[in-house]
């Protein structure tokens, strides 16, 4: 059957208008039109990974509806290729469908407030139940944070620190986590901004059954890269019209209002017109590099020039504004909001906030320092940072 | 925005091998560096290989007019040769400025096809007589006027590559308004005085006319629109060149990173230089995509050209200055000596990013050109 035929019958079979919307997406999943680069019977048809889009276009011109991928971003991008990769069959099964449908939200429970450029350096620990019998329990203890959707999520994939007794890279090991297990805690973590966008887990005596473990014991690093491979991939975005960014609001506040306007703010306006474009015309010819099949290095500067940016202009915005500029975003509410969003909108929110949440944009998904390092050692070419902490036991490691 | 190809052509890259071999056997730096105090201060047999042999004079002129029939994109690859290399040419000048000077009067003047025949087979050297720092928003100079017998006087300062020049495009006002006089370079009455050039490998020459005699090519809207096409490709194939100077400025500097010991490790190991590093190189990359964007427009006579080249210089030159200013101080007192070519490379920077208006200058352009007005 060729893709087309597979929508028609889809379509034919489950009429968008009158089914409902999880039967739907199962009903997708189940006939390969889910992910068509992923295997058959997994959501897939093992098909090239471009063809999806068509499948996309096709069901959203027919009315369907979509798994609302922005709220399922992290099991979408991170924790699927994760799974695919490393899980056994068994959890393939089980985990990828509601994954894909929605039913079931992930997060990551990754960072810690001890661990976040040295990832591998995280010390929560998963032991044993029973001393070290092969598939027993794992009892897990520790503190993750950075967690976007804990509070909403049924799993997580967790990396936890297995053995002490060995470099930190080799003592990790990966599982899946149950967010509903009563020893997992999630508080809300209010961001600078106000709003809490991410949370607090607190993992005390979490149970997790061996059979919910990704890839073998100690090989939780090896399995990790697969998941933060994912996440810069993810991290692209997609082409930008000329003034599309924060730039563009700024560019539309000069032009209405003229009484803003100074000689100095008008030559600063200008050189952040010209970085924003300059940015811009570089994702543009990187698209044209990755088109060509050529990808280059280009992308990893990409999130450096974008956070420089983003926080440069948007720190000039409220200065432009003045007085205004005292005020903060929803100051008609008389107080800081404590929203919960799950999404970052830029162009929705006032100055303030976009001057505030832009200081996670050097910090959030690697802080623009590591970029820099990796940029000079694998691009350049650059000596490698000198590495106290390589041959040393973890548990040996200054904490 | 039209999807305006920013990639090199594989033609592109095997004309940029073929400049950068003949530049590399014939133009290293130290032989720059030796030639550039001396009294011949361009490398006139270099210039006649890359220009006639090469036929890199001949690339964006048209083939009905004896050219390769190529565009200023090719033109542009070219100049980010000549700009790694520093090389003592005058491809900028004459290739790109005067030859866009004519190609723009076209045969609507007298003279222009064999002009540009003549150009394309590098058998002249053309330089317009304009201020190196002339902008292509200004107005029409007044500098050189004609008296009652057709005849031009005045003064024009700072004229790069002239001194080399067998022609002048001279922009002067008539009774009846703007024009553009062909004047041969050793006519009598003009007086060309070399001055001593920040910019080393581009000499620049102040000057004086009393009452030389020229052929008009060009008078009114023609003789302005021409002079502000020669000024804005000049500025576009300009930024191709800053992109060169500043990847030789970040190769020189990331080698002497990688070698250079002290305290007993590489100097490169230090974040407090690596990440400048990494930072130029980034700066870079996007410098290429703007250089080649403001190529590409030109070359493509596209709308969006002004944008493109007010872009350029406001970028490029910043790009240019900053890596030649990083190369200085990454390779510390070794970079400050005048047997290193760190200089050279700074200088030509320096003067780059004045030639053909200041960064500031582009912002204001562009201020106009997409709506964010002065206050």
């Amino acid at each position: 059957m060729s893709l087309h035929e597979r929508i028609k019958a889809l379509l034919e079979e489950h009429d968008p208008a009158s089914t409902p919307r999880t039967e739907f997406l199962r009903a997708r999943f189940d006939a390969g039109l889910a992910w068509v680069h992923f295997p058959v019977g997994l959501g897939g048809l093992d098909a090239p990974r471009e063809q999806q889009r068509i499948v996309d276009e096709a069901l959203a011109a027919a009315g369907a509806p979509d798994n609302d991928p922005y709220r399922i971003g992290i099991g979408l991008g991170m924790a699927a290729p994760t799974i695919l990769a490393h899980g056994t069959d068994e959890q393939r099964r089980r985990f990828l469908r509601p994954l894909w449908t929605g039913e079931e939200v992930w997060c990551q429970l990754f960072s810690e407030p001890g661990a976040g450029s040295d990832l591998a350096g995280l010390a929560t620990k998963a032991v044993r139940e029973d001393g070290s019998d092969e598939g027993s329990d794992w009892i897990v203890t520790g503190q993750k944070v950075w967690t976007s959707m804990a509070h909403e999520a049924r799993w997580a994939i967790l990396i936890a620190r297995t053995d002490p007794s060995v470099p930190k890279h080799k003592g990790l090991t990966y599982f899946v986590c149950d967010m509903t297990d009563p020893g997992v805690e999630v508080r809300p973590l209010r961001q600078l901004t106000g709003e809490a966008e991410f949370n607090e887990v607190f993992l005390t005596g979490v149970r997790i059954p061996d059979a919910h473990r990704l890839g073998p014991v100690g090989a939780g690093w090896a399995v990790a890269q697969t998941t933060l491979m994912n996440e810069r991939v993810a991290i692209g975005g997609g082409a930008q019209p000329r003034e599309g960014g924060v730039i563009g609001v700024v560019a539309q506040a000069w032009r209405e209002r003229p009484e803003l306007r100074t000689a100095a703010a008008h030559d600063a306006l200008l050189d952040l017109w010209v970085q924003a474009e300059a940015a811009r015309l570089t994702a543009t010819r990187l698209r044209q590099q990755l088109a060509a099949g050529h990808p280059g290095p280009e992308g990893s500067a990409a999130k450096l020039a974008f956070a420089r940016l983003n926080q440069e202009i948007s720190g000039f915005e409220v200065d432009l504004l003045g007085e205004e500029g005292l005020r903060y975003d929803d100051w008609s509410s008389d107080r800081w909001t404590t929203d919960r969003p799950t999404t970052v909108d830029f162009a929705g929110r006032g100055a303030g906030y976009r001057y505030l949440r832009a200081k996670g944009n050097s910090i959030e998904g690697g802080t623009s320092e590591i970029l820099r390092n990796i940029i000079a050692e694998r691009v350049l070419g650059l000596p490698p940072e000198i590495r106290v902490d390589k041959d040393v036991p973890w548990k040996d490691l200054a904490q | 925005m039209s999807p305006v190809a920013l990639l090199y052509s594989e033609v592109e890259d095997d004309l940029r091998a073929s400049v950068r071999a003949l530049l590399a056997d014939r133009s290293p730096w130290n032989a720059v560096l030796a030639r550039c105090e001396t009294d011949q201060p361009y490398d006139t047999a270099l210039w006649k290989s890359l220009a006639a042999d090469l036929g890199c004079a001949s690339l964006a002129i048209p083939e009905k007019f004896g050219g390769a029939g190529a565009s200023w994109r090719e033109a542009a690859v070219v100049a980010e040769e000549v700009g790694r290399a520093v090389a003592p040419v005058p491809f900028l000048t004459s290739s790109v400025m005067a030859t866009a000077a004519v190609l723009a009067l076209g045969e609507a003047a007298a003279d222009a096809g064999e002009l540009l025949d003549r150009l394309a087979a590098g058998r002249v050297t053309v330089v317009l007589a304009v201020p190196f720092s002339y902008a292509p928003d200004a107005a029409f100079p007044e500098a050189v006027r004609t008296d009652e017998a057709g005849r031009l006087s005045g003064a024009v300062r700072s004229v790069a590559d002239s001194s080399v020049a067998d022609l002048l495009l001279v922009p002067a006002v008539t009774e009846d308004g703007p024009a553009l006089f062909v004047v041969e370079a050793d006519a009598e009455g003009l007086k060309r005085d070399g001055v001593t050039s920040l910019d080393l490998t581009r000499p620049l020459a102040d000057l004086a006319f009393a009452g030389v005699g020229g052929r008009q090519l060009a008078s009114g809207d023609a003789a302005v629109a021409a002079l502000s096409h020669a000024l804005r490709v000049g500025a576009a194939v300009l930024a191709s060149e800053q992109l060169g100077i500043a990847e030789a400025c970040l190769e020189l500097s990331v080698g002497y990173l990688k070698t250079r010991h002290q305290f007993g490790r590489l100097i490169g190991s230090y974040q407090g230089l690596k990440h400048r590093a990494a930072d130029l190189w980034a700066s870079v990359a996007q410098a290429r995509a703007v250089a080649r964007y403001a190529a590409a427009c030109v070359a493509d006579d596209d709308s969006d050209a002004p944008v493109a080249v007010a872009l350029a210089q406001a970028y490029c030159s910043g790009v240019a200055v900053r890596a030649a200013e990083e190369c200085v101080q990454f390779h510390g007192g070794i970079g400050f000596t005048w047997e290193h070519p760190a200089h050279l490379y700074l200088k030509r920077a320096k003067s780059a990013s004045i030639a053909l208006g200041t960064a500031a200058r582009h912002r204001a352009a562009l201020g106009q050109l997409v709506d964010l007005p002065a206050a």
